[in-house]
């Protein structure tokens, strides 16, 4: 990356409303774009039960592209998601096997478990400076191992405690599903840290330059461990609360949130080479994600085309606006 | 002497993966209730050589500091289209076979536009990339069958002359074919410089954005002929996404066992082949002291943990701290 871009990027600290990002904006118009396609398509698209129905959806996508922004500002990646959500769920649902105790205890234990591995992933990132894609890998394989080990390689026969389910699926307030309301507390919570917090601006400043920050005398490798250990706590929380919504954990149930959450972030104007991205961008990624696997759906898109088509939108959106600078 | 030391040094990741390797096997081997026979050796060769594959496409890309999180699916699609191109008579038999390279490479390829010329990052532009390919194995394989020309296929994975597995020899060949040549071309060392400094080299000049593109496009290709290997194996076409996932990932795990630097620039094909066939001898252990296939997952990963965090130890080396930041 040349140094002119990115003192230009380093210039444009988060805030989303000081100015619109580009991105941000493209993401917002192509979801009312696939509103309006979708609405062509079948009329029911437009009402109201069924939008509140998709943001429900969009809330445990939500949860997950929480922690993996996090970490993608940072510059890096968290790849164990997908047994990280496997974990969460499965763990919680253990727990709430033991009793009123481990009723009570289930979604802090599963949440627990998140962060455990996610600690493994940012002290291997932070302190022995693994790449994290690697070592993200490799915690995830070890978790998926030992899910194995734990539920014997069969769907697990504990179900979910009442108030996963109730977080899932519940409604507190009249109209409004508890898992966007868990949703929004999250994403106020990282719109908080990231905007009013050192710890915020930290995360910026590592994902722009590590060395910098390092020398402006930031410990740039707690910043980096806490990051990864938050972003295992919300992909396992994401994992609790999908067990609260199925009521049950199933083997590879995370499989399908790596990619999507990913895309999510990327496609919200977070820029994977680190220290550019604003929240509002990975709400608007999420939303367009999940009422695009709707449509495809709605459109009995088999699951190949799907995949198909996941790809081609990452890359094509990538292509507009997320390419390295080309000189050096 | 000092030409043997040189040689030593510079190979010191592959002979420490041979050394492990044998070591291993020589435990395997010993332990298996039916001891060294050319079934037993057939067996893990079999095994192995497609490992071997994925990963010396891993290698390719890791030696130009990339990485290519679809080999696993790349080798899953071509794998669904040999069960359907690779059968009848021998014209059409050598007529798929070279229609599955072909896509491989071709997949190869794209990723190393994308990459290269489109300037995206490796991991996110492979995990995309991945995503369609195995969305277009499901799509040539919804489930699992077709078949394949059994003849050809016996005939690789069986043995030459009642002793030496097919498959091993096969594997010698493409090494001798692909490899060998790569690693002696300009562009084979430009891949190398690439990936040792990126800056470095484009300042003097060297054809980076070529070698590159070699590099993904040679890595597809050897995708694909495990891809091939593994429709000889098991005569059908499946597309599998926790075996295209684990291949990825076992392929990685390969190449560090193999002494190549994931931070580009620096180990072997031929080193990969031998972290391939010491991962998997590693993970069959298992087998021969009789745990329960269901540690299996869990003791590979570890396995994959412990080999990737090994590297850190140079840490200790560095002088000064801001080199912790690369």
């Amino acid at each position: 990356m040349s140094d002119t871009t990115t003192a230009r990027i380093a210039g444009r600290m988060p805030g989303f409303l000081r100015r619109a990002d580009p991105a941000v904006a493209t993401a917002f118009a192509c979801i009312i774009l696939l509103l309006v396609f979708g609405s062509l398509y079948s009329t029911s698209f437009l009402s109201p039960e069924y939008l509140l129905q998709q943001l429900k959806v969009a809330s445990f996508l939500g949860v997950i592209a929480s922690g993996m922004m996090l970490v993608i500002l940072l510059g890096q990646i968290d790849l164990s998601v997908p047994w990280v959500v496997a974990v969460g769920a499965m763990m919680a649902c253990a727990a709430a096997a033991h009793g009123t105790a481990g009723m009570v205890l289930a979604i802090p234990f599963g949440i627990a478990c998140g962060v455990l591995i996610g600690l493994v992933n940012g002290i291997g990132v932070a302190y022995l400076r693994i790449p994290s894609m690697i070592i993200t890998l490799a915690t995830n394989a070890v978790a998926q191992g030992l899910m194995v080990v734990h539920t014997g390689g069969f769907s697990p026969q504990d179900s979910a405690s009442a108030a996963m389910r109730w977080l899932a699926t519940g409604f507190l307030l009249p109209g409004v599903p508890n898992a966007v309301v868990v949703w929004a507390i999250v994403g106020a919570a990282m719109v908080f840290v990231l905007t009013r917090t050192t710890f915020g601006r930290a995360v910026y400043a590592i994902g722009n330059r590590e060395r910098a920050a390092y020398l402006s005398g930031v410990d740039t490798r707690r910043i980096v461990m806490i990051a990864f250990a938050v972003s295992g706590g919300l992909s396992a929380f994401g994992g609790v609360l999908l067990a609260g919504y199925a009521s049950k954990a199933a083997q590879a149930m995370g499989d399908a949130y790596l990619l999507p959450a990913i895309a999510a972030v990327v496609l919200g104007g977070t820029s994977i080479l680190g220290g550019r991205g604003s929240y509002l961008g990975t709400v608007a990624g999420v939303i367009l994600i999940t009422l695009l696997q709707s449509i495809l759906s709605v459109m009995q898109m088999p699951e190949a085309g799907r995949q198909v088509i996941y790809g081609v939108v990452i890359i094509g959106m990538l292509l507009l606006y997320g390419r390295a600078p080309a000189s050096r | 002497m000092k030409d043997w030391r040189y040689w030593a040094a510079e190979q010191r990741g592959t002979l420490l993966a041979l050394g492990i390797f044998v070591a291993m096997f020589i435990l395997y081997t010993a332990n298996h209730p039916a001891g060294l026979t050319a079934n037993v050796v057939q067996t893990a060769s079999n095994k192995g050589v497609l490992l071997a594959f994925v990963a010396m496409a891993q290698t390719l890309v890791v030696i130009t500091a990339g990485i290519d999180l679809s080999v696993g699916m790349i080798f899953i699609l071509t794998n669904c289209l040999a069960s359907w191109l690779v059968v009848g008579t021998p014209m059409e038999t050598a007529f798929g076979v070279a229609a599955v390279l072909m896509v491989g490479i071709l997949c190869g390829a794209i990723n190393g536009a994308i990459v290269i010329y489109g300037r995206l990052q490796p991991i996110v532009t492979t995990i995309a990339t991945g995503a369609v390919y195995f969305g277009i194995a499901l799509m040539l394989r919804p489930f699992p069958g077709g078949s394949v020309n059994e003849d050809l296929a016996d005939a690789l994975t069986g043995r030459l002359f009642g002793l030496v597995p097919a498959s091993l020899v096969t594997l010698v060949a493409v090494v001798l074919v692909i490899w060998i040549p790569f690693r002696r071309s300009v562009t084979g060392r430009a891949a190398y410089a690439a990936g040792s400094s990126d800056v470095a080299a484009y300042m003097s000049g060297v054809p980076i954005r070529r070698a590159k593109f070699v590099a993904y496009t040679l890595g597809g290709l050897l995708a694909s002929i495990g891809g091939l290997f593994l429709t000889f194996f098991t005569y059908t076409g499946e597309a599998a996404l926790a075996s295209g996932n684990a291949y990825t990932l076992f392929s990685i795990a390969a190449v560090v066992l193999g002494g190549v630097s994931l931070f580009g620039g620096k180990g072997s094909a031929i080193g990969a082949i031998f972290g391939a066939f010491a991962f998997r001898t590693i993970g069959d252990l298992l087998f021969v002291f009789d745990f329960d296939p269901l540690w299996q997952p869990l003791f590979q990963g570890v396995v994959l943990l412990v080999a990737v965090s090994i590297g850190a130890f140079a840490l200790f080396r560095v002088k000064n701290r801001l080199e912790w930041f690369g």
